[in-house]
């Protein structure tokens, strides 16, 4: 076979195996990256301002509460500053910072209130409103909110 | 008379605006994550319904919302308006009335539409699983001569069955929420029921496919795209199916408005029928 055609007919071949070669480093980077979001890695405890940021969206957070007349109730007779320490402690494991959680498990401490959906979303909506305060960007918000939410089974209606 | 026409749809906007700024809504959903409502008075994107309920309420709670919109392409016009009821985050029902106008020769078919739609399993934010839907949509024709000219089989009525899975996926592209929704609907609606139930080529049921896709860019805006593939009864004229491209504003929980361009196809012998659709929902308790 002369061997230009062997180059024209390998040739489209080849330049596909290249091709498809990017694609699947495409791929890779993609799903690594993908990896990089997931819990642990501390990208997302960095966005959210590490310790000291976290811990000002959560005084935050108990400030929005202390307004609001349909969840402060549930505080009334709550330790803040206990409430302080636990919440950002989980924040801040959750968003994959240096921490571990040192305060009770999800389901005893909200067992008896009977927190209802709508007040689970009304809090949530009080976390976001602390994290516009400290102009967190949105995509950061989502992510954590992503995080925390999973909890949500453990809280409702107990 | 179509100055009265006019005149009804601008005042009844103004007193849906008015009773939504007055009354307190059914608030116990995040916002935008009711979507708005489809041309059919069900909850959902403009052109599917969703698994989401109409309305804020929570599984405490009921909301009732009210909604008109105009979709203006090439050579019609469908106005609609309606209200919807939800009930404890578990059952939608529904009431649409349809307008429909062949804008060169001013004629119009009106048609009712009843809805119901319950909540099997699921939270659009919060299940690891979809949202999970079925609903009815029974259809009430009016004006029956058109139906009548093109072939359908039944000028009166027809019922659509729909079964609809629906997910909102916090931060999932980038950091921004997405939310996908597919419907599987049983129809014999020729162009939605305007041109009446089934015809010459096919008079069963038969099974369509409806999807929206959305990215919420923030709290209040999100911008998506949707399909509905329709029937093809009739042998008059083909039916193709519909797609828009949306924008949503959802500034609070009282309200919210949806702008798109849609592409609806060929309808009834005119070709490629372009054009906006613009809706507006209002959340009154
Ligand atoms: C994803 C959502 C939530 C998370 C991650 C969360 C997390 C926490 C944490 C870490 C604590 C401290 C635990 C400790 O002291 O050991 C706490 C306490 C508390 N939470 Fe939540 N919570 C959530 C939702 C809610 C909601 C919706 C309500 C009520 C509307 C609520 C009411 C309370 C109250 C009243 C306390 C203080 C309990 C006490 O006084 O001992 N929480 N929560």
């Amino acid at each position: 076979m002369p061997s230009f055609i062997y180059i024209l007919l390998t040739r489209p071949f080849i330049t596909a195996v290249k091709g498809s070669k990017r694609v699947a480093a495409l791929f890779l980077a993609l799903s690594l990256s993908a990896c990089a979001t997931q819990s642990g890695d501390a990208s997302l405890y960095q966005s959210l301002g590490e310790e000291a940021g976290i811990k000002n969206i959560v005084a935050r957070l108990i400030y929005e509460i202390g307004d609001d007349p349909v969840i402060r109730p549930y505080f009334e007779e709550t330790d803040l500053d206990r409430f302080h320490e636990k919440l950002s402690e989980q924040i801040c494991e959750v968003s994959g910072g240096p921490c571990e959680y040192s305060g009770d498990s999800m389901v005893d401490v909200h067992t008896k209130m009977n927190v209802s959906e709508s007040d689970f979303n009304r809090l949530v909506d009080l976390l976001i409103t602390a994290m516009n305060h400290y102009k967190i960007p949105h995509p950061v918000q989502n992510q954590l909110l992503a995080r925390l939410t999973p909890m949500r089974k453990d809280i409702i209606y107990k | 008379m179509a100055i009265n026409r006019q005149y009804r749809t601008v005042i009844s906007i103004i007193i849906l605006c008015s009773l939504t700024s007055l009354a307190q809504a059914g608030e116990g959903k995040l916002l935008a994550t009711p979507g708005v409502t489809q041309v059919e008075g069900s909850g959902g994107g403009g052109i599917v319904p969703w698994a989401t309920l109409a309305g804020y309420a929570s599984r405490d709670e009921q909301a009732v919302s009210a909604f008109a919109t105009r979709v203006s392409v090439d050579d019609y016009r469908l106005d609609v308006w309606g209200a919807a009821i939800n009930l404890y985050d578990r059952a939608e029902i529904s009431f649409a009335h349809q307008n429909f106008y062949l804008k060169r020769s001013s004629a119009e078919i009106r048609q009712d539409i009843a809805g119901l739609k319950f909540r099997i399993a699921g939270d659009l934010v919060y299940s690891t699983w979809p949202q999970l839907s079925v609903g009815f949509q029974h259809k009430m024709l009016e004006d029956d001569a058109i139906a009548n000219a093109v072939g359908a089989k039944n000028t009166n009525s027809g019922t659509d069955f729909y079964l609809v899975a629906s997910k909102l996926h916090l931060g999932a592209i980038g950091g921004y929420n997405a939310l996908w929704s597919l419907a599987g609907r049983a129809t014999k609606a020729n162009q939605l029921g305007l041109l009446g139930f089934g015809g010459d080529e096919e008079d069963g049921y038969s099974f369509q496919a409806e999807a929206s896709a959305a990215i919420l860019l923030s709290r209040q805006w999100a911008v998506g795209m949707e399909y509905r593939q329709k029937p093809d009864n009739l042998s008059f004229a083909e039916e193709q199916d519909w797609i828009d491209i949306f924008i949503a504003y959802l500034p609070n929980k009282h309200i919210n408005v949806t702008l798109a361009h849609a592409d609806l196809g060929d309808i009834a012998g005119a070709d490629d029928q372009n054009g906006t659709y613009l809706s507006i929902t209002g959340y009154l308790w």
